[in-house]
């Protein structure tokens, strides 16, 4: 019995290292297989004899196993066709005389002498490893055959046995020392391809080594073994030409990779307002830098549009066009021009303003412009409605990446509530004594939410008073958001009542912007009140928040839309009378031109631009209305920091030195960041700028500079005048909730341009689709005038309701098709998180109380009155090992930690044992998923019982 | 290389650049931040490698750590010795192991030493009890602990040995949703 147990621990230890030697693959220097079988019985013997210091009278079992092994290696050894091939035959058979060895010995000398070098940081690398504590097996070979060799060598001269197992080990040693000799020498092809293994290897642990968990000084000392070994080797790969092309391809990588990290790190350098928002996140934790991230996000792509518009459309009309006040639309009219400076008129955007390049009506209809016959009104055009693709695609993109980021270990809740609380939850970025303690509170909070919820589990016996409560908040809001958009829509009628009067006051002038304004001032703190109704947890209420100010931002939006639309068609209809006004009143200048000079040929020189009677141009009138929100937006927002965030700092900073009571802990106290109302006023801003963008080209740039300084602003701001949330939570997903509002917002916007372009008559005097029936009538005309004929005829046919209403029946099978894929791939997704579910608590249940699964069996079996006694065994014996099975699977190299734990203090000893899990792929359990798998390899690699 | 005098040479830099998950530049600020916390103690010059410790009771000054409550900690299980005395090597590594771009495996290991308080290579009860006290600040009564401490190890333990090995350790943050974007330092 000794014996055989003797033999299963050997085995044991060499499936151990097998293990650590399959896990380490990757940072091993040689993990050749031909080597295998030294290595195992280096990493044997030395083992062995850490065990016959204690127990002599093991020694026999001993080496016994190492002997087995090495018939084992010899078996394996003729693949390398080695010269010292001959001698191992007798080696095995244990019959070496000394002489022999000596040679080997000696031979081992020799190759040491002229690999001295390598050696010598193999010796470090295998002291070091000793002096960590860490097992041999882990060491690389080189370094661990030594380590055997060494000791053998001391213990050698007591034992004859051990003198043999030297001698083995001798020879083991000599064999790969003089493998490295001979590939100095001539390299053969296998040579060549296993140097070039090693090589790779090395490369391999250059590029990983960041992540090994070791100390630096040892990664560093690795690092430059390894560098020194591939620069050593890998130019002696290849031989003549291909020689040269290897170093130089080498030396390629090597410049490449230099490239990639300085690219990389002028990339990281290029980022703008990292640090303000690092500031920013360390102050008051993730969830407000998430709103400067997504304002930083948003201001990229603002820059986008920004150069789509401009480059495209504002500066070739600037340089090609007409110059001001040569066309009527690009004149003040007569009427206006005593006021069109003043500064009122101006803020208004009327007057110089109206008339200039900001605006829609500015742009001629003139088919190409400049030298380079540039197509103003195509572009145009087509700006417009790329700018619409770009933002979608943008927007998609960043959403898909968002949630392939949180996809990853998001979905399933593994119910490891309280662990996560205890190990995930605080934030190490805090470095602010107020953040810190406000998450202090909020995790204790927290923890005792959970705690709550534990005991009670549900029992919550106010659950109909919480339903009312929620029902009556939700009932609320929905009055006061249906309260603001009528008020809205009152508002916005009363102005086109306005506008046909000229007696208007500032109030009157501008009750819409004020209105709407004030609306969004107002409501959503009367939401946050009407929430705290509903009592629900801060991030879950933030949601909600965000939903409701988002409805009442969209219902006033879309008020403000209907009300515009019913002021276009007014305007449209202005328009025709006007058109035939000024036709007539062409006429009429020609017929008086005419009959004044009486002579019916004379061509009359040509009005003056400033007294042509025009029309309304609805377009720039809404142009308008959208900067003229944008800017009253703008200052109510800078108003509203100054006002509400600032002076109420300052309040509550200097005049706490006299007040009854105190100031900044009581009732006014320091301002909140306004996630929510911020996020969303972003997100709105961002849809009055895509729906006006294509009747005001400027109001992207209005736009860039808002985002630009608001930044700057707001970053101050925040950082001078508020304080962190009391409760401090963790913005986790809400950035894709950001960008689903904002694909919302695009979507709701997109339509109303759409429609426009598609449907209403564009003005007859302004605009650069001026005299079209419509505007996609430029696209028409493009076709029609410079493409090729057949272009045309190509374009008629895919113009074909024949072929449109294939096509969109095609892409409706389409979505059909993949969304029931992706819903059967989110049920097969469902099912392998439950069956992953089930075997975790399989497993746990198996591992555990193996009582309560045994008790079912037990009962099933009992039922069959003669199995009763016969199953009831086998657990017995399996139930022991399981445990220890476990850590061992994982840890391969802990099998004699109950020695080492001492050791193992320090972190870099202990880093084999956790080496393992380091290479495994990222899975739930062990690499057996399945029970049966897992138990066997349980089985298989049971330690040694001690 | 362009300052006035030359901290690593272009090869300590390099071989930093391979061993940490740090650019150049932020290799030179790290070491202008060690210095910072002990200006008499540190070279500037640190090309022949100087054996130098900055005690822990320096190290957790740095406003990155003071905060934290896992400082020390932090701090001890980077260190060589285990006391808390940081070589540059180990403020570097420490950096490096905690920024942004290092894998949730690396990070799994040193959270799991940093929470081992007793370093027997298990999270038991004393463990979690401790960072638990840590995380709140002895808010909880002593029967919440204990429910707390009951909860986490048997969400958590898949061995039933009533501790948390590293593997459970691994399996329950290879999960955890928060646990990437909690557990970096910027530096």
């Amino acid at each position: 019995m000794p014996r055989r147990s003797a033999a299963a621990e050997e085995v044991g230890i060499e499936i151990d290292e097998d293990v650590s030697d399959s896990d380490d693959g990757g940072n091993r220097r040689r993990a050749n297989r031909k080597q295998a079988g030294g290595r195992g019985r280096g990493g044997g013997g030395a083992k062995g004899r850490g065990r016959g210091k204690k127990a002599d009278s093991e020694e026999d079992e001993e080496d016994e196993a190492p002997r087995g092994r090495a018939r084992g290696a010899n078996r394996r050894r003729p693949a390398n066709k080695r010269v010292g091939g001959k001698d191992k035959d007798d080696d095995s058979e244990d019959e070496a005389p000394k002489k022999k060895r000596g040679g080997a010995a000696n031979r081992k000398k020799g190759g040491k002498a002229q690999e001295s070098e390598e050696d010598d940081s193999d010796d470090e690398k295998g002291k070091k490893g000793k002096k960590g504590g860490r097992k041999g097996g882990k060491e690389e070979d080189n370094g661990k055959g030594k380590k055997g060799d060494v000791n053998g060598k001391n213990k050698g001269k007591d034992k004859d046995d051990d003198k043999k197992k030297k001698k083995k080990k001798d020879d083991s040693s000599s064999d790969s020392n003089s493998n490295s000799d001979e590939e100095e020498e001539s390299m053969s092809e296998g040579e060549m391809a296993q140097l070039m293994e090693e090589v790779e290897e090395k490369k391999k642990l250059i590029a990983n080594i960041r992540n090994k968990p070791w100390r630096m000084k040892r990664r560093l000392i690795l690092l430059k073994e390894a560098q020194q070994f591939v620069d050593k080797f890998e130019g002696a790969l290849g031989k003549g030409k291909g020689r040269k092309w290897y170093a130089y391809k080498v030396m390629m990588t090597k410049k490449w990779i230099k490239f990639q990290r300085d690219f990389e790190n002028f990339k990281t350098a290029c980022i703008p307002w990292e640090r303000k928002i690092k500031e920013v996140e360390s102050h008051f934790g993730s969830s407000v830098a998430s709103y400067f991230i997504f304002l930083r996000w948003m201001y990229g792509m603002n820059l986008v549009l920004f150069g789509l518009t401009f480059g495209l459309v504002v500066i070739p009309e600037v340089l090609m066009g007409l110059p001001y006040g040569s066309i009527p639309r690009k004149t003040v009219p007569r009427a206006e021009q005593d006021t069109a400076q003043d500064y009122s008129v101006l803020m208004d955007f009327n007057g110089y303003c109206k008339y200039s390049v900001m605006f829609y009506g500015y742009y001629n209809n003139q088919r190409a412009v400049g030298l380079l016959k540039f197509r103003l009104p195509l572009s145009y055009l087509l700006v417009g409605i790329g700018s619409f693709g770009y933002s979608l695609m943008v927007v998609i993109r960043t959403m898909a990446n968002n949630a392939d980021v949180g996809g990853g270990g998001d979905g399933e809740e593994g119910g490891f509530t309280f662990a996560w609380k205890m190990f995930t939850s605080w934030d190490y970025l805090i470095g602010n004594a107020e953040t810190a303690d406000n998450k202090y509170a909020s995790i204790t909070t927290s923890f005792k939410e959970s705690i709550v919820d534990e005991q009670e589990n549900q029992k919550d016996e106010n659950i109909h008073l919480r339903r009312f409560l929620r029902v009556l908040a939700n009932f609320l809001i929905t009055c006061s958001l249906g309260g603001s958009g009528y008020l809205i829509y009152f508002v916005v009628k009363r102005s086109q009542e306005f506008s046909t009067r000229d007696d208007l006051s500032w109030y009157e002038k501008n009750e819409v912007e004020i209105v709407m304004s004030l609306l969004g001032l107002v409501c959503p703190p009367l939401f946050e009140t009407i929430a705290e109704l509903e009592d629900y947890h801060p991030r879950i209420a933030l949601k909600w928040q965000l939903g409701r100010i988002f409805a009442l931002f969209l219902g006033n939006l879309y008020t403000f839309l209907f009300a515009l639309f019913d002021e276009v068609n007014d305007k449209l209809e202005e328009e025709q009378a006007i058109k035939n006004a000024s036709i007539w009143a062409m006429k009429e200048y020609y017929a008086n031109y005419s009959r004044l000079l009486n002579d019916t040929d004379a061509t009359p020189p040509p009005m003056n631009p400033a007294d042509v009677i025009r029309g309304p141009c609805w377009e720039t009138a809404v142009g308008i209305e959208f900067v003229k929100l944008t800017v009253s937006d703008i200052q109510v927002t800078y108003l509203t920091i100054l006002i509400g965030d600032f002076a109420r700092a300052v309040i509550v900073r200097f005049l706490n030195y006299c007040w009854c009571w105190d100031l900044e802990a009581g009732f006014p106290s320091y301002g909140e960041f306004d996630i929510s109302g911020n996020v969303l006023g972003l997100a709105f801003n961002q849809g009055m700028i895509w729906m006006g963008a294509f009747y005001a080209p400027g109001l992207v740039g209005i736009n860039v500079l808002r985002l630009l300084s608001s930044m700057y602003y707001q970053c101050w701001a925040v950082m001078a005048t508020n304080v962190p949330h009391e409760r401090v939570f963790k913005a986790s997903k809400s950035n894709n909730f950001y960008m689903g509002i904002l694909l919302l917002i695009l979507f709701l916007s997109l339509l109303p341009v759409v429609y426009t372009i598609m449907t209403l008559p564009p003005s007859f005097d302004c605009g650069p689709f001026s005299g079209k029936a419509k505007m996609f009538d430029v696209i028409m005309e493009t076709i029609d005038l410079d493409l090729p004929a057949f272009m045309g005829t190509l374009f008629s046919y895919a113009a074909n309701p024949g072929l449109i209403i294939p096509a969109v029946l095609l892409m409706v099978l389409a979505i059909y098709y993949l969304n029931s894929v992706s819903k059967a791939y989110q049920n097969s997704n469902m099912e392998l998180k439950k069956k992953m579910q089930m075997a975790r608590d399989e497993e746990k249940n198996r591992r555990n109380n193996t009582d309560s699964t045994n008790q079912v069996m037990k009962d099933l079996e009992d039922l069959l009155p003669n199995r009763s006694l016969i199953p009831a065994a086998p657990p017995e014996p399996e139930k022991p090992p399981e445990p220890e099975a476990r850590p061992t699977k994982t840890k391969p190299g802990s099998a004699g930690k109950g020695v080492n734990l001492q050791k193992d203090v320090a972190l870099a000893s202990s880093n084999p044992n956790i080496r393992g899990p380091v290479d495994r792929p990222p899975g739930p359990r062990g690499p057996g998923p399945g029970p049966g798998a897992g138990g066997g390899q349980g089985r298989g690699r049971r330690p040694p019982p001690r | 290389m362009g300052n006035k005098q030359t901290t690593f040479t272009e090869e300590q830099l390099e071989a930093y650049q391979d061993c940490t998950y740090f650019t150049r530049k932020e290799i030179l600020r790290l070491h202008g931040r060690y210095r910072e916390l002990a200006p008499h103690l540190v070279p500037l010059d640190y090309t022949n490698n100087p054996d130098i410790r900055v005690p822990l009771s320096l190290i957790v000054t740095m406003p990155e750590l003071k905060e934290n409550p896992f400082k020390d900690r932090i701090v001890e299980t980077f260190s060589e010795d285990g006391q808390g005395n940081m070589s540059f090597n180990d403020f570097v590594d420490m950096f490096s192991a905690l920024c942004e771009t290092s894998p949730r495996e690396l990070k799994t290991i040193y959270a799991f030493k940093i929470y081992d308080y007793n370093r027997d290579n298990f999270i038991c009860k004393e463990d979690l009890r401790k960072t638990l006290n840590k995380l709140t600040k002895g808010e909880l009564t002593p029967e919440e602990l204990t429910l707390v401490c009951d909860k986490a190890i048997e969400e958590a333990d898949l061995d039933a040995d009533n501790k948390l090995s590293f593997a459970d350790f691994e399996n329950m943050i290879s999960k955890a949703p928060d646990f990437l974007s909690n557990f970096h330092i910027r530096i």
